[in-house]
This record gives C-alpha cells, structure tokens and sequence, in this order.
C-alpha cells in the first residue's frame, strides 16, 4: 500500500515537472511546480522527515514560489516566450546530455548492492530535529542566517531604482 | 515503507535531469531559474532519502540548510531579473550577449 503511494506521487512529481519546463507562460509554470513542491513534501512525509514536508509547503510553495509569481506578475505586459528553441540541434546536445548522465547514474545504482535495501521511514521528530540542529550544526544554522541578510541587502541594491547620479542631481 | 533506495535516487536523477534540460533548453530567464529550483529540489530528495537509509538526522538537517539557502539565491536572482528587464527590456537570455552593465 506505502508502495503504491510512493511510486503515485513519483508519477505525479515527474509528470508536473515536465508540464512545468513546457509550458510556456511562466504563471503557468509556476503552478505546476507548486503542484510538484507539494507531491515532494508528502514524500518526504513517507520518508520520515514531517518538519521538512511543512517547510517544503511554508517556505519554497508558500514563500519562494509567491516570490516568483510576484515578479512575473510585476512585468506588464506579462512574459511569454513564443520562442523556446524549436530547432533540432538545439535539443540534440542537452538531450544527450542528460540521457548519459542519467544513464550513468543509472548504471551507477544498478550495481550498488546498498541500493536494493528497502528504506524505512527513519521518523524525525521535530524535537529530534531541533536539537540535531541546534546542538551540532549552530554555526551552520548562523551562517546560513547572514547568507540570508546578505542576500536582502543584495536583493534592494539591485531592485532600487536609480536616479542619475549626476553631481547636479545628488546636490 | 518498503521501497529501496535505488528507486528513490531514480527518482532524484530523473527530476534533476529534468531540471538541466529545463536550464539548457528554456531561453527566458525566469524559467531557467525554475529550472534551478527544481533541480534544487531533486537534491534534497535525495539527502532526505540518505537519512533514511543511514537512520540520521544529517540528511535531513542539510535539506533545512539547502532550502534556506535557495531562498537566498531566489531572493538576488529574482532582484537580477527585475533589474536586467528594467535595463534590458527583455527576458531572453540570448539578448543578454554584452558584458557592460
């Protein structure tokens, strides 16, 4: 029964993402891969990690995803691209790119023994996660908060709107 | 949960590709950025899928770090394309071919 559940949301994870990459209306795209975020926390739900499933749905469907839909939806008129390299030679190489590599990996876990063992879901829960974070990984968790500072301080340098930066114009 | 792990790294693989394809084939920018999120997202399957198979918390920590982290990189690259659409007027990034600014 988990078995069947887990390959469903397999499926349904593929099949989003595909139809996210093609379509061609950025809004659209954005929807479906909220559908894909979504396939993706329940299957980390399956895998035991509940604190991440809802951040998966919080923070990258709820925060960065609507980050997304608001800067497209800033653009008027909307972006669309009518031209997404319909020519052969353009898909011929990430095609083949991406076949080998998969291939490969492929390769690579078909002969792994460790790959056939069966997982169980190891279940985390979120008072095991909060100290496993805080106890061993409290540098990393500060690092990560500046990184963050950074990048808004970053992010409203780039999104300011600049005046000319004439002398008579500062004056 | 009786499924194996290399079922579970296919099924990373698979998105990651899936998200290469979408950064090498897709010409406007905002889709090539969603391309990076999911493949963003096919490593954190991933990691998860470690944690269970070692019975560890790391794997599951690192995902935390690893969204966070692509929180940060949404929030600047989202900053460049408003500017570089201001600048340019346009999202293709086959246009983008100069280095001045």
């Amino acid at each position: 029964m988990v078995t069947v559940l887990f390959y469903t949301l397999a499926a349904i994870t593929l099949a989003t993402t595909v139809l996210c990459l093609t379509r061609n209306n950025p809004v659209h795209a954005v929807l479906y891969l909220v559908q894909a975020l979504f396939a993706l926390a329940l299957l980390y739900f399956m895998l035991g990690a509940p604190l991440l499933a809802a951040w998966q749905v919080i923070l990258y469907a709820g925060a960065i995803m609507v980050l997304f839909l608001f800067v497209i939806m800033l653009f008027e008129p909307p972006v669309a691209d009518k031209r997404t390299s319909g020519r052969l030679t353009h898909w011929f190489f990430p095609v083949m790119l991406g076949g080998l590599l998969l291939a490969c990996g492929g390769a690579l876990i078909a002969m792994d023994p460790a790959a056939k063992a069966s997982l169980s879901s190891y279940w985390l829960t979120p008072r095991d996660y909060g100290r496993a974070l805080f106890e061993r990984y409290a540098l990393a968790v500060e690092i990560i908060s500046l990184i963050l500072l950074f990048a808004a301080v970053g992010a409203f340098h780039l999104g300011r709107r600049y005046r000319s930066t004439t002398k008579e114009d500062v004056s | 949960m009786i499924v194996p792990l290399g079922h579970v790294l296919i099924l990373a693989g698979l998105l990651f590709v899936a998200g290469l394809a979408g950064v090498l084939l897709r010409r406007n920018l905002i889709m090539i950025l969603i391309g990076v999120e999911i493949m963003l997202n096919a490593v954190s399957l991933t990691l998860v899928g470690a944690s269970a198979y070692w019975r560890h918390p790391d794997g599951q920590l690192f995902a935390l770090l690893l969204m966070a982290v692509a929180a940060a990189e949404v929030t600047v690259a989202l900053a460049l394309v408003i500017y570089l659409k201001r600048s340019r007027g346009t999202l293709d990034v086959n246009r983008f071919d100069g280095m001045k600014g």
